[in-house]
């Protein structure tokens, strides 16, 4: 037994730890989600147990294209990212926020649906980890708390994975974000073979690694971790310079290059839809017939759309060139302005789910050499 | 979540009082709790959500006076189907209430100086709660100035009040029509020809301003060429808003979120940003 | 204020200011005190009037005939100016004034201010930079109300 591993709370799972910790998170009534097969895609789905995983597969990733793929092996976290995010659970696509019947003539407000589900989230990248802290700034840590984020992240569980592969579109370590986790998860797992070095970065984690089939972990096989995931950062082949990048962004908002991208850009949002820390929406007023009952249902909405920027008398950014620039300086300019950080991870899907294959990583060197 | 942050993001049910007719396509609504608790106090500058069940919610400026809390009064201008919606309720029928959300004009900073507001069209609005503040804390200020531009006679709002409020110590109002009929014996053009009326005090003057951005720029110029520094002079802007309260995204103009950020913004803050096309 | 001399008044106007003292009393010597009582035409439309009023006191509009109305484009007060196409003397008067009030102001032949100019271009160059101001914030707010800035549909010209 090595002490030193242990005292890190770091121990060695097989699969059917694994099994059971999922067994044990529902068993405490967390509805557990993680990657499985569907749509042609690995995606964020409630798992019951190992069996759901997506063993065996992974994907195949440029600007513009993703498809599945067989690996040689039937590792679990064989695969880097799918077009979904863990945005989808902890803020909804759809979401009811306010509903009214009327009784006696007038409009009475309907209490809240019930709380939503406590998830736990399996197989969180990096990245990922990084997105939910964005995601955390925005939403809990500004003037006001969101009141569905805040009851769907208050109790959430994060079983996160070390990334030991790489998409060509990963640009996490450029954004400081990957591919090693470092905070915000209960437990992190490695995938080494057979099993999984987990290391606990929580007390909560580390009781649950406790309550599960496990073994101490010993230096050589944190070591062996360690070496997987530098040498994942290595391999990474985009990066976006992030030196000054959001002044340098702000100087070049007339860059020509903006018109460049506007002449590819279709303004289908899908970039907005998979980003991880696009956060955007819209409301939709729905009533009955005749009108009884109404409800307000929120959207995920994007700043691709001309509608976005409607107020009385026109849009204010009615060019695509508008649009695409107001896209990337919020992520990587004023982000920075609004909340202290960059509104990007470095997680790549953004160039993957262009059907234009804009890559960003290209377009903001470029803007900014130009501007 | 905090019982305040609660109170100011949850829906809740105010019943329609009164219900004025302004203008041809205006109305001032008057709203008061309709369900015990009492609304939040709110500040001169700052906004609401206005629900109309079943059919949307609307950001408006809060129009009324800030010391009558009890009661919450909106100017609307009827120019969609929410809003023609809301100028449509009748007294005694419900609608939602959110906020009051944003910044507000300094009043305060503005303590010991010339107030200079200038407002165009349906901009007055939510200038009118500073007129109130002031006559009221006459003291804390020196010269009250509004200069007011309209499209034309009918468009005016506030008459009554305009004229009650120029004739108050130390209180000059102007008011312009940009055309005019025979029958309009006031002043023709637009509100940045009534400058040449002005004797200004740029160092101890505060400008409020709220019109059609394009207005408030060309106003900006007006006040910088006399001798008015950015910090003194501040403007409220408008931008598409869906929550109020910085979740949505709609609102964003470069840096800021109009809705929290703002909508009172110091033309300091706003100075690298009003003139950047389709930002 | 009446009893002032002609070089006092026209020094407190701002459509002299600047203007070396010579120059002032070169206007004086071509001012005449004119008054209109309200509700006056002071000009119409395409006459060709020749004079050019600096206004001293009280309120004119500047309106234009339209089948069935006239509408008001601007009006102009004490301290502004009046008239300012007779300084260039091609054509008519391009809208009617009328005087909303008792209006006091200086008037000035046209054909013998843009002799003066001539005959001292220092002079010259001083009337017509000022003249070009006038004209300037004339476009720029013709301009701004031309994009009818607080229509229904403001902005959507194009």
């Amino acid at each position: 037994m090595n002490e030193s591993g242990a005292e890190r709370g770091a121990a060695w799972l097989t699969r059917i730890g694994l099994d059971q910790l999922i067994a044990k998170l529902k068993e405490l009534g967390y509805q557990v989600v993680g990657p499985r097969l569907g749509d042609g895609a690995i995606v964020y789905d409630a798992i019951e147990g190992v069996k759901d995983l997506p063993a065996g597969w992974t994907e195949e990733q440029e600007a513009g294209i993703y498809r599945l793929r067989r690996r040689e092996d039937d590792a679990l976290f064989g695969y880097n990212l799918g077009p979904q995010s863990w945005k989808r659970f902890l803020h909804p696509p759809v979401l009811r926020i306010l509903a009214a019947e009327k009784s006696n003539g007038e409009f009475r407000i309907l209490p809240p649906l019930d709380r939503p589900p406590r998830y736990a989230f399996l197989g969180v990248r990096a990245c990922e980890l990084a997105a939910i802290a964005v995601l955390d700034r925005v939403l809990l840590e500004d003037a006001f708390p969101e009141p569905n984020y805040l009851a769907r992240r208050s109790e959430l569980v994060v079983i996160a994975v070390q990334c030991t592969r790489a998409a060509p579109t990963c640009f996490c370590a450029s954004m400081g974000t990957g591919p090693g986790v470092r905070s915000g998860f209960d437990i992190a797992l490695t995938e080494l073979g057979e099993g999984f070095l987990a290391q606990a970065g929580s007390e909560r984690g580390r009781g649950l690694i406790e309550s599960v089939e496990h073994e101490p972990a010993s230096e050589d096989l944190i070591r062996q971790a360690e070496e997987a995931v530098a040498d994942v950062a290595a391999r990474l082949v985009r990066r976006i310079e992030t030196q000054d990048l959001a002044r340098r962004l702000q100087q070049a908002l007339e860059s020509p290059h903006w018109d460049d991208v506007a002449r590819r850009c279709l303004a289908c949002g899908n970039c907005t839809m998979v980003c991880p820390t696009c956060f955007c929406t819209t409301v939709e007023d729905t009533s009955t017939v005749p009108c009884d009952r109404v409800e307000r249902w929120r959207k995920w909405d994007s700043c691709f759309t001309e509608s976005f920027s409607y107020i009385h008398g026109g849009s204010v950014r009615t060019s695509v060139r508008a649009r695409y620039r107001q896209w990337l300086t919020h992520k990587l300019s004023w982000w920075v302005d609004q909340f202290d950080m960059f509104g990007c991870v470095g997680c790549g899907r953004c160039i993957t789910w262009c059907p234009a294959k804009i890559d960003l990583t290209q377009e903001v060197s470029k803007v900014v050499a130009s501007g | 979540m905090s019982a305040t942050a609660e109170r100011i993001l949850t829906t809740t049910r105010a019943r329609v009082i009164a219900v004025e007719r302004e203008t041809h396509d205006t109305f001032t609504l008057t709203v008061a709790p309709a369900d015990g608790a009492a609304f939040e106090p709110f500040q001169p500058g700052q906004f609401s959500m206005l629900y109309v069940f079943g059919v949307g919610e609307l950001p408006i400026s809060i129009s009324g006076d800030p010391a009558e809390a009890e009661r919450l009064v909106y100017t609307v201008r009827s120019v969609g189907q929410a809003t023609h919606a809301l100028v449509s309720r009748k007294p005694g029928e419900l609608i939602g209430v959110r906020g009051p959300f944003g910044t507000s004009w300094p009043v305060k900073e503005a303590r010991g100086k010339d107030v200079l507001i200038v407002a165009g069209g349906i901009g007055l609005a939510p200038l009118r709660p500073v007129v109130y503040h002031v006559l009221r804390n006459r003291d804390d200020y020196v010269r009250l100035i509004l200069l007011y531009g309209a499209r034309s006679p009918r468009d005016l709002l506030y008459r009554k009040q305009l004229a009650e409020w120029g004739r108050a110590p130390d209180t000059q109002v102007l008011v312009t029509v940009d055309y005019g009929g025979l029958s309009w014996r006031g002043h023709v053009g637009v509100v940045t020809t009534l400058f040449r009326q002005l004797r200004l005090h740029p160092a101890e003057t505060a400008a409020f301003i709220c019109g059609p951005e394009i207005m408030m720029r060309y106003v900006i110029r007006m006040l910088e060429a006399r001798g008015l520094a950015p910090q003194d002079i501040h403007l409220s802007m408008e931008r598409n808003m869906k929550c109020g309260a910085g979740f949505c995204g709609h609102c964003q103009m470069g840096p800021y979120f109009v809705c929290k950020d703002g909508p009172v913004f110091s033309y300091r803050q706003m100075q690298p940003w009003l003139d950047v096309h389709e930002l | 204020m009446e009893s002032k001399p002609l070089e006092e008044i026209l020094r407190e106007h701002p459509f002299l200011e600047g203007f070396k003292p010579e120059h002032i009393r070169k206007m004086a010597e071509m001012a005449l005190e004119v008054q209109f009582g309200r509700d006056q035409i002071i000009f119409r439309e395409g006459q060709e009037s020749g004079l050019f009023f600096l206004i001293l006191s009280g309120k004119v509009a500047l309106e234009v005939s339209a089948p069935g109305r006239i509408l008001r484009v601007q009006t102009l007060e004490a301290g502004e100016e009046l008239g300012w196409s007779s300084v260039l003397g091609e054509g008519g008067k391009h809208f009617q004034a009328r005087s909303l009030e008792t209006v006091r102001a200086l008037a000035f032949e046209g054909a013998r201010l843009r002799q003066a100019c001539e005959q001292d271009p220092s002079f010259g160059y001083a009337l017509m930079r000022q003249l070009l101001r006038v004209v300037a914030e004339r476009l720029q707010a013709t301009r701004l109300q031309l994009l009818d800035l607080y229509a229904p549909r403001a902005a959507k010209l194009i």
